[in-house]
């Protein structure tokens, strides 16, 4: 089947001045890949600081203007040139964002879920789409300070849900929440999947998008180190030393911890971001390492878990 | 409604509070300043021909060998009573001076008032929607020259342009020299006052566009904007739906902020366009030791800027969702 969203190689880079005349590119993301098909829900995991919003930002095309992006992204089988993304914003992909400061503040939910339309059609369908989230219909007239945590969260996903979207990226659609609260936020991302829509979850919280993802995508120092299946997690089938790590640090899974830390954006040295960290890693781990399929997945390893051990 | 009468209230008592140390404070100044009001109003070659019983009538009169604190409390008395006393350089109740130097002042300060609004919030808010652009750098320099530039100066310039070279306008007073009080007409009036109401809302302008300008900037770059722009809104539809909206709140404090700004400069530029308003007569109280006009118009300055602060403040409360809706609940 046709992918809806194929990201090939992204690469994410933002234009610095230091100290006011040298000019320095930052790269945020690097070699960054995966696919989401209909009626899927893949997970772009990755710690905080990892560049995964400008991700979604550059789905969409609203990356800020001292950026550039390079690699290819494939929409329903044509390329995603900003200018079509500009056109399928708000109709096709949907965004839900963080939090309730993506709401203005000093507008009411209901003209903010209409974008500017007043006809009775319009008010229908905000009114049905609050009322599936289960919000009434005084929610309309709340201004988003009026809004618990919940609610607002809930109002975010109705507005992407009032699109109809084939594509729906929710970038962090659940800190701030307690399990069972973010446990039915991510049950509506589900929900839509299960209608059709390809659905790309950004977050740092691996337990958390186990409960939903078919797939999941591990995001390390701006690029893709593996893509698995959910099923690999708890199977033992992970590719990566970081995913491994990853799951290996998980409160259920032994809380084990790896030393160092994330190389930020433009520390990263040549070859494999996470070798300094790496239990595996070998004198080649310093070349260039290209993301190869890997037990039905992929992964970008010379040395992969189960493998042997160099 | 309870607690916007309690908050009314206690505005209203600093208000006492502040119009209480604003004369305190003018008076003492007066006090203190070395002009013998005898000397500047009669004249020295004068008061050497006068006779020692005219002279002490005289400084009764000028009240120069009262004592300060006698003075003050006086004046206090009479004004808590409704009565702001007579005007010693223009014999006439110091209520009608300000009434009539007020009504020549507030068409200058009122058109003033609304040009830098209007031309402050236009200006920042289109500087701030196309930062770094050579309109964003047009306005802005033109602000920070215009923001640099004294008043007093500005005007003079404007002047020389206007009256002098191009001689289209004319270099000062209410209205035009030679004719009966009865026969001047609204044009006239506002052909007068276009140079100094120009001059005017020039010194106000600029800080209302720049700050339009930064608020409006944090407004494009904010979470609400993006997730707006991610949602399909045109540039249009976001700077007409929330860029306005959410750069009223500021426009509100600023322009009525500027109303100090605008008092403060109608001083200097009265002074320069000999335009009869309440500037030019705070200048010849101050100047002449007419201690009740001075008085008189320091405290109704000071209750106009603070009612204008007070104006701001209440219409917070209608604008404001969190404000309105929050006193509701209360």
């Amino acid at each position: 089947m046709q992918p809806v969203l194929e990201v090939r190689d992204l690469s994410i880079s933002f234009t610095q001045y230091q100290g006011g005349t040298r000019r320095r590119v930052l790269p945020v993301i690097r070699r960054l890949s995966l696919t989401v098909t209909a009626g899927e829900v893949v997970a772009v995991v990755g710690s905080s600081g990892s560049g995964k919003s400008l991700l979604a930002h550059g789905i969409l095309g609203i990356l800020p203007y001292n950026s550039q992006m390079e690699g290819e992204l494939i929409y329903q089988g044509q390329p995603l040139t900003p200018q079509r993304a500009a056109r399928l914003r708000g109709r096709e992909i949907a965004l839900v964002p963080q939090g309730v400061t993506y709401l203005d503040p000093l507008m009411q939910v209901g003209p903010q879920l209409r974008r500017g339309r007043r006809d009775a059609g319009a008010r229908a369908e905000s009114r049905a789409v609050l009322e599936r989230y289960g919000l009434g219909r005084e929610t309309e007239e709340r201004y988003p300070f009026e809004l618990s945590g919940g609610m607002a969260r809930r109002v975010l996903i109705a507005s992407a849900a009032l699109q109809a979207p084939k594509l729906l990226i929710a970038d962090e659609p659940t800190p701030g929440l307690d399990a069972r609260a973010a446990g039915r936020i991510l049950g509506h991302f589900r929900e839509l999947a299960q209608e059709g829509a390809g659905v790309l979850l950004i977050t740092h919280d691996l337990e958390l998008a186990l409960t939903i993802a078919h797939r999941v995508a591990v995001f390390y120092a701006g690029e893709t180190v593996e893509e698995a299946f959910a099923a690999d997690f708890p199977a033992g089938r992970l590719r990566h030393p970081y995913t491994q790590a990853l799951w290996n640090a998980l409160p259920g899974n032994g809380f084990t911890p790896i030393s160092g830390t994330q190389p930020g954006p433009g520390e990263e040295g040549p070859g494999c971001p996470f070798a300094p960290r790496c239990p595996r890693r070998a004198a080649d781990c310093a070349g260039d390492i290209p993301l190869i399929e890997a037990a039905g997945g992929r992964v970008r390893c010379l040395h992969p878990e189960g493998g042997k051990t160099p | 409604m309870k607690h916007r009468l309690l908050f009314t209230g206690k505005k209203f008592f600093r208000m006492a509070l502040l119009l209480l140390g604003v004369s305190l404070a003018a008076f003492l100044l007066m006090s203190a300043s070395p002009l013998d009001p005898l000397q500047t109003n009669v004249g020295q070659a004068a008061l050497g021909t006068m006779s020692q019983e005219q002279i002490a009538r005289l400084e009764e009169y000028w009240g120069v060998n009262e004592p300060p604190l006698r003075r003050y409390l006086g004046w206090l008395g009479d004004v808590i009573r409704g009565d702001l006393g007579v005007s010693l350089l223009y014999r006439q109740p110091v209520t009608q001076v300000i009434g009539q130097r007020l009504q020549n002042s507030l068409w200058l300060m009122a058109a003033a008032w609304v040009l830098s609004g209007l031309l402050g919030l236009t200006l920042g808010v289109l500087a701030g929607a196309r930062r770094g652009r050579a309109v964003d750098k047009l306005i802005r320099g033109w602000c920070l020259l215009l923001s640099s530039t004294p008043a007093f100066w500005l005007a003079l310039v404007l002047l020389m342009i206007f009256a002098v070279w191009l001689k289209v306008l004319p270099s000062g007073l209410a209205v035009p020299i030679g004719v009966d009080a009865a026969s001047v007409t609204l044009g006239d009036r506002l052909y007068h006052a276009v140079l100094p109401a120009l001059t005017l809302s020039m010194t106000g302008m600029p800080g209302i566009a720049l700050h339009t300008r930064e608020k409006m900037i944090d407004v494009l770059e904010s979470d609400y904007v993006l997730f707006a722009r991610a949602r399909g809104e045109s540039n249009r539809s976001i700077l007409l739906r929330h860029g306005l909206r959410n750069v009223a709140l500021p426009a509100i404090t600023l322009q009525f902020a500027v109303i100090s700004e605008i008092f403060g400069g109608s001083v200097l530029v009265e002074q320069v366009f000999s335009y009869p308003g309440l500037g030019q007569a705070a200048v010849t109280a101050g100047l002449g030791g007419d201690l009740p006009l001075l008085l008189g118009i320091t405290v109704v300055s000071a209750a106009i800027v603070f009612s204008g602060n007070l104006i701001a403040d209440l219409l917070y409360g209608v604008v404001d969702p969190k404000i309105r809706r929050g006193a509701a609940r209360a």
